[in-house]
């Protein structure tokens, strides 16, 4: 950022210290212009490379955000149009696809079954009974400081009286400053215990003078997820008025399975991480939606939409919504599209999927807002006594209702919880058979959910689809606008982006951004926040940095660390993409000469890319030898290469396809390696890699699958270990072992047209 | 040829501060997207190129339709020039008139806030971080240059 500061002339003669001034000739303050001018400058390409560091962390972030949900229509794509050649397939696409049946409360039971679980004696880890104490809930902060492991046992029984007190809260949480006096806001975590820790340090632990709110995110990416999850729930549980959770879209088991929350409980949780799994995703459906304070500060985690309804919101069954990425299907059968109990779609036929881009006009009046929809019949929890006999819709809606209610009296009473076929119904007269099935959200209430959790503010009006996350929108300072005129609220709340400076204020300051990781994308690339409201409702805002080292470091040190982390992602990205780069490359170079401009290099990289990044101003980093505006390519690639590989043979396409598909892949085979053993045979192996591919058009015979899940399966049992598939491709440091490098070199070798099969292992 | 490839460079500087991707970006971020395109103004020579760019009634955003052709004019015309090394080394044995080969931390905080174009508090504290030698409380200018010089390509 530029500061302007203003040019002065020399004092006169009878202010202090001019007496020495006078002596000092013009010279001095044209040389101290120049240096001031210098110095600008040196900063402000300083502030440009770390933009352009931001900007591509935000970027592969996001893009791996929208693979996600590329994935999931992939997934859905298939499911409706894919014929299995064999009963084989057709067994292993169902198991795969088909949307396992939300645990009913007696497995639920089963799920989260404590009891049987033995501490051994030798456990030295924190011990929890309950009902939970405050003195408790400290030690168990403090016992996570000295790096102990809760045991599994206590995890359950905590998530247990977890789910028991969350089932009884609201979907929108209202907090009042009456009470206690203060209440801190605090943003996203991402496993980040470190950051937790400081807050409770600097601001102090929670108690019913201190109260906090945690916008969600709790999970992913960090490596101490479930350590703040357990901190979290103790304090709510010590705290019931005073402590209060909202979701995030990251407490959702669909996200955790790419972005390392699954992988984290698997890992501290060997024997138990799959039950902890399971009662996990249970809990996570019950987390409260939104918080209220005094009525006029609304607190969610991504935003809002012209489309929110807090109305609906605050009535809708949360605990429905399993997840936000993928709406819940029956087992696949044809009749699913005809019960789609959407509002009235647009078009005739299905309406359109939620994933595709779709722009929203502001409707022309504030009041229109409400009214879109059916007209919501009083829904509520509670049975109702008598249900409209002509309008279907809010009779279906009641009879779900019913169900639901039914459920709960008989789980409270202590009865085995029936499935709902055939019950008898207390009030609607047409029972359809459409009555049996489990219920669901529907297309509105979802699409309310989703919103909420995934949106962004922007700096126009409007809102428009936001396809950068594939999920929620954009909203405007005018949706914000109506919004808070419409509920007579006074600004909002929200997490969900990384900010430099661990908050930001829009919207004329109507939107806060609060996001408490810290060093998020690496030491030193932000500050993480929280923000305390008092009685007048004056946000309050404290900023850190959880890591002594990066006080010390001059912003130039900073910006290098971050760059470097930034840049490594980058590389590692384009040697990713190298036999796209070189098909772009050749494109541009006509004559053959083997040399192409610069500026065609940033054309052909973003073609290939498509990652919106500025590459004229990242070239320097990028391309070390270059000659008169001038590249010579091949060099270049092999030069990328060489960097990421460890020997020179390992070149070709399936391995570069493969690690450009990475992350995709290991979202995958956890999907497949639905008990979380770590383990896939090789026969799952080669058909997801067969459907994957199909999908991805890249061209990869069966034999050349085979010979490669053979080849990494290096106990040989017939199973691989998904960490050790993926670590093999973790190409950065990893070199492979001398025995094997010729079995590695003709398994991968595909440049021949054909595969060759392996030698001797 | 040459203002289309200023065209392209002046468009990727732009962007990365046009956060909305609607072509603008806030006025307070020009001045650095400016001097990462290689111009070295003075504070004031800044003023006046904003004045240029902005709307009418300034709106506190620069539109890139307004700043491409007059950003394409300064590059072509090869103004606002970066300092060469020896300058800047000259600059500073002004300062130091006695030709020690350093300026001790209070002159240099005087020669920066109260000379010139004076730093803001921020630029201030930030400069003495790099340029300060712990020990001797002062910075040998010439060193200084050398290790900046070099981070900067």
């Amino acid at each position: 950022m530029s500061r302007r500061g203003a040019l002065r002339l020399p004092p006169g003669p009878g202010s202090p210290g001019s007496q020495a001034r006078f002596s000092i000739p013009a010279a001095a303050f044209r040389a101290a212009a120049l240096i001031q001018r210098w110095y600008r400058r040196y900063v402000a390409r300083l502030e440009m490379r770390r933009h352009c560091t931001w900007r591509i962390f935000q970027s592969i972030e996001y893009a791996g955000q929208q693979d996600q949900v590329k994935l999931h229509d992939f997934f859905s794509y298939l499911v409706e149009h894919f014929t299995p050649s064999s009963n084989h397939e057709r067994d292993f696409l169902n198991r795969v696809f088909t949307e396992e049946r939300f645990p009913q409360d007696a497995e639920m039971e089963k799920f989260s079954d404590y009891k049987s679980i033995e501490v051994p004696d030798n456990y030295t880890g924190p011990r929890l009974s309950f009902p939970l104490l405050p003195d408790h809930a400290a030690a168990l902060v403090e016992a996570f400081r000295r790096k102990q492991q809760l045991h599994a046992r206590y995890v359950l029984n905590l998530l247990h009286e977890t789910r028991k007190h969350l089932e009884q809260l609201p979907n929108i949480t209202r907090v009042s400053t009456c009470y206690s006096e203060e209440v801190t806001v605090c943003g996203d975590l991402h496993g980040q215990l470190d950051d937790l820790i400081f807050i409770f340090y600097k601001n102090g632990l929670p108690s019913p003078e201190r109260a906090y709110v945690f916008n969600g995110d709790f999970v992913d990416r960090g490596k101490d997820s479930v350590e703040i999850l357990m901190v979290l729930f103790a304090f709510m549980l010590v705290y019931p008025k005073e402590f209060h959770l909202n979701r995030g879209n990251h407490e959702d088991h669909m996200v955790n399975l790419r972005y390392g929350f699954t992988k984290e409980v698997m890992h501290k949780y060997k024997t138990h991480g799959k039950k902890i799994l399971k009662t996990l995703q249970d809990v996570f459906c019950w987390l409260p939606l939104a918080t209220l304070v005094d009525e006029k500060v609304l607190i969610l985690h991504g935003g809002v939409s012209d489309m929110t309804d807090l109305e609906l919101l605050a009535k809708l069954d949360r605990h429905k919504i399993v997840s936000t990425l993928r709406r819940k299907t029956r087992k696949e059968n044809g009749k699913q599209a005809t019960k789609e109990k959407a509002t009235p779609p647009s078009g005739a036929g299905r309406p359109t999927p939620w994933f595709l881009p779709q722009t929203r006009s502001l409707p022309a009046s504030p009041l229109r807002l409400g009214a879109s929809g059916a007209p919501r019949a009083g829904r509520s929890s509670s049975i109702p006594c008598s249900c409209p006999a002509d309008a279907k819709e809010p009779a279906r809606r009641a009879r779900r209702s019913v169900d639901l209610e039914l459920d709960r009296c008989r789980r409270q009473a202590g009865l085995p919880v029936s499935p709902a076929q055939g019950e008898p119904l207390l009030c609607t007269p047409e029972a359809d058979s459409e009555a049996e099935e489990p219920p669901e959200p529907t297309q509105e209430e979802w699409k309310q959910v989703v919103d909420i959790l995934w949106s962004d503010p922007m700096t126009q009006d409007g809102c428009k689809a936001n396809t950068i996350r594939g999920g929620g929108c954009y909203f405007g300072p005018n949706v914000t606008e109506q919004l808070l005129q419409k509920y007579n609220l006074q600004f909002l709340i929200r997490s969900h982006e990384c900010k430099p400076e661990g908050y930001e204020f829009c919207h004329s300051r109507k939107v806060l951004t609060i996001f408490s990781a810290s060093n998020y994308y690496e030491v030193g690339s932000n500050r993480g926040a929280y923000v305390k409201l008092g009685p007048a409702l004056t946000p309050y805002i404290v900023q850190y940095q959880a890591n002594e080292a990066t006080h010390t470091l001059t912003m130039r040190q900073r910006i290098s660390r971050v760059e470097e982390a930034a840049l490594r992602s980058l590389r590692e990205k384009l040697f990713a993409h190298s036999s796209d780069l070189l098909g772009e490359f050749k494109k541009h170079d006509a004559d053959k000469t083997g040399f192409i401009t610069l500026s065609d290099w940033a054309e052909a990289v973003e073609s290939v890319l498509r990652l919106g990044l500025p590459w004229r101003m990242l070239r320097p980093q990028l391309v070390r030898s270059s000659t008169d505006n001038t590249l010579e390519y091949r060099s270049w690639l092999e030069d990328l290469a060489k960097e990421q590989l460890s020997h020179e043979n390992i070149q070709s396409s399936l391995l570069e396809t493969l690690y450009q598909n990475r992350s995709n892949l290991e979202t995958i085979f956890r999907i497949i390696d639905s008990d979380h053993s770590g383990f896939i045979s090789l026969d799952e192996f080669r058909q997801t890699w067969k459907l994957f591919s199909s999908h991805m058009n890249v061209d990869i015979t069966d034999d050349c699958i085979c010979d490669l899940a053979r080849s990494i399966d290096f106990n040989k049992d017939g199973h691989i270990d998904i960490n050790e598939f993926l670590e093999a491709f973790r190409l950065v440091e990893q070199s492979c072992p001398e025995g094997e490098a010729s079995d590695c070199r003709q398994a991968t070798s595909t440049t021949d047209g054909g595969c060759s099969k392996p030698g001797t292992h | 040829i040459i203002a289309s490839e200023y065209h392209k460079k002046i468009k990727d500087a732009f962007e990365v501060f046009d956060h909305e991707a609607n072509n603008t970006v806030d006025v307070r971020e020009i001045g650095t997207i400016i001097r990462s395109l290689g111009c070295c103004p003075s504070e004031g020579e800044l003023h006046d190129l904003i004045a240029e760019v902005e709307e009418e009634e300034p709106t506190g955003y620069i539109r890139f339709e307004k700043f491409l052709p007059v950003m394409t004019e300064v590059l072509l015309e090869r103004r606002y020039r970066p300092i060469p090394e020896d300058t800047l080394l000259r600059a500073f044995e002004v300062l130091d008139p006695s030709k020690r080969g350093f300026l001790t931390k209070e002159e240099l905080i005087k020669y920066m806030t109260e000379e010139g174009e004076p730093f803001s508090q921020e630029e201030m504290e930030e400069m003495l971080s790099a340029a300060i030698d712990p020990e001797s409380n002062s910075i040998h200018y010439k060193d200084y240059i050398a290790m900046m010089v070099v981070d900067d390509s």
